[in-house]
């Protein structure tokens, strides 16, 4: 079946336009509580009717993938954690499954699981604000709220396991950088038995509540091919009834059957679709997800393997453990040998691409590499830019106070905007 | 290589006699590693607009999406021929199957067809693409800088740009209290 041409996308709600009207520009943003992060709309406004948007973007652009030509495949880790900064423990471990496809590294398994784990929770920490959010440029504060007090749990427990809440860097190439602290397990279990309990404040709070469903349904409506020939991925094209989760469909880590060698099989979890293609839709895909990756979290965290975080460091692709590097001197070598500017990674020389599902969409680094111990070029498939750029389309013919709305719904995060 | 990868390119060897696309791995590893998997096909300038036109609309092909575009600056790097490499990343949703294209221009005036009438998502990626590395898309709707702001002049992600920028910094005057 031969597929229809790129087609222009339009609101149900875009009356016919009244020339002469109430015209005026208004610049909305770059800086804007509602804006959410540093990004500017130029609106043509036809008295609050929106008649154009332009979004100028650029204003947090820091030269990541520049910075990626010059840093280590270890030493990028910590800019990934400022490119989506609402679920940092994401990009890591984004970026370090594209670093282990270049290099072709088989992870160990309990690597695999701690790793499903945490992106799971970040998966959790990223939706848990986009709802709130949502619910707070629509005026309704109190979900914001229950859903922030739950994200603080989870950077509890990337403090516990990184010691850091927000700047994690936690993986390395072919593992992590230290094992989880003893009784982390046991701390994910209590929050695990307790987000369902918020979840259903939220329900309560928001799913019939008048006028969210009134300021939701039906705005901001993108269908499901427009969806796909715009390059939406995430809960945003699922919400338009696109079948696509990178999760079932190009399974990694612990979503793969047959994960650790042994013949364990895949994680159990179903892929929320909705039809409606609108902000409400986008926000229901949100919370069903929500519960799904805590279905995904209690699957595995009774079940973490024994064994080594790191894959065997004699081929010297992993750094090794600080009690090797002061306390022996092959270990100090070994770390010398790994971080010394004229030594280091040694990856084939060649092209790959390698991507996760997180929470916003398809995040993927495509490595050009020359053999060198940095890549030699390191582009980043950022879900925000390419989600956003349909905005324009989303926003016509709606009132001006569905801007706020439809950007909630994006959830657009400027820093990966621009990088 | 791949059954679905090997249909495509026979699709197009048929559609298209007349282009050498020779597809090979993005990254040729002796052991048959995930990588390997990874296709790419050349195709050249003139003839890139039919090529994806068909990669998305025939039957056998049937890549719905432009999953990423981006461009590769070959300046020095091991082997390489051309000077910029335009590489598109094309999803399959029906068929949960990729392919990359390349397609390679050289200076002094890069340019290559904007294949935002085939994929409306296109239109940022060759903005950005544009900005970054200098690489223009003819009949594009709106080739403006994305990234960067419109006087600046240099494509910074090219490989002869420095990675602390020539001074552009400096040609901007410093506003204090008193100026304003």
């Amino acid at each position: 079946m031969a597929i229809e041409p790129a087609s222009e996308i339009r609101p149900a709600t875009l009356a016919p336009e009244e020339p002469g009207g109430d015209r005026w520009t208004l610049n909305f943003g770059p800086q804007h509580p509602a804006t959410h992060t540093t990004l500017r709309l130029v609106l043509e406004l036809d008295g609050e009717r929106v008649l154009s948007c332009v979004p100028h973007i650029g204003y947090l652009h820091s030269g990541f993938e520049k910075l990626g030509e010059h840093l280590d495949y270890n030493q990028y880790v910590v800019v990934t954690d400022r490119m989506n900064y609402i679920s940092p423990m994401a990009n890591n471990i984004a970026w370090h499954h594209a670093v282990e496809v270049l290099f072709n590294i088989e992870l160990t398994p309990r690597c695999k699981v701690l790793r499903t784990i945490i992106a799971e929770l970040a998966r959790i920490q990223d939706h848990l604000l986009c709802v709130g959010t949502a619910a707070l440029d629509l005026g309704a504060f109190t979900a914001f709220l229950y859903g922030f007090s739950e994200r603080e749990d989870i950077y509890d427990l990337f403090e516990d396991i990184s010691g850091a809440r927000f700047t994690t860097s936690y993986t390395r190439v072919g593992g992590l950088m230290q094992d989880m602290p003893d009784g982390w397990a046991e701390k994910v279990k209590a929050f695990c038995r307790k987000l369902p309990k918020t979840l259903d404040d939220m329900v309560s709070l928001l799913n019939r509540n008048r006028i969210f469903v009134e300021r939701t349904k039906g705005v901001g409506y993108i269908g499901h091919d427009d969806a796909i020939n715009w390059g939406l991925t995430g809960p945003l094209a699922r919400a338009s009834g696109v079948r696509r989760d990178l999760r079932k469909d190009e399974p990694y880590l612990c979503y793969e059957d047959d994960w650790d060698g042994k013949g364990s099989s895949a994680v159990q979890f179903k892929v929320p679709i909705a039809t409606g293609g609108d902000v409400y839709s986008r926000y229901l895909v949100r919370l069903e997800e929500l519960r799904q990756s805590l279905l995904i979290i209690e699957q595995l965290i009774d079940n973490i393997p024994s064994g080594s975080v790191n894959v065997l460091p004699n081929d010297k692709k992993t750094l090794p453990g600080k009690d090797e590097v002061y306390f022996s001197i092959e270990g100090l070598i070994h770390h010398f040998e790994q971080v010394m500017t004229n030594r280091g990674f040694t990856p084939p020389v060649g092209e790959s691409y390698g991507a996760n599902e997180t929470a916003n969409g398809e995040l993927g680094f495509y490595f050009a590499s020359d053999g060198g111990r940095c890549a030699y070029r390191a582009r980043c498939r950022p879900p925000s830019f390419i989600n956003y750029q349909c905005f324009p389309k989303l926003v016509v013919g709606h009132q001006i106070s569905d801007v706020v709305a439809i950007l909630g719904s994006l959830n657009i995060i400027a820093a990966e905007l621009d990088r | 290589m791949h059954e679905a990868t090997q249909q495509v390119i026979s699709a197009l060897s048929e559609g298209f006699s007349d282009v050498d696309f020779s597809p090979s791995p993005l990254m040729d590893r002796a052991d048959g590693a995930v990588g390997a998997e990874q296709i790419y096909v050349r195709v050249p300038a003139d003839r890139l607009l039919e090529v994806m036109r068909f990669l998305r609309n025939s039957e056998a092909c049937a890549f719905e999406q432009l999953c990423d575009l981006t461009c590769v600056d070959y300046l020095n790097f091991p082997k390489a021929t051309d000077r910029y490499g335009v590489v598109y990343s094309l999803l399959s949703l029906s068929r949960n199957h990729r392919i990359w294209v390349k397609c390679f221009v050289n200076d002094p005036s890069p340019e290559v067809p904007s294949v935002t009438g085939v994929w409306a998502g296109a239109e940022w990626m060759e903005r950005e693409v544009w900005d970054m590395f200098g690489v223009r898309f003819s009949d594009h709707p709106d080739l403006r800088r994305i990234l960067t702001w419109e006087a600046f002049e240099a494509h910074p992600l090219r490989k002869d740009y420095p990675l602390r920028g020539r001074g552009e910094r400096e040609d901007y005057e410093v506003l204090t209290r008193e100026s304003r």
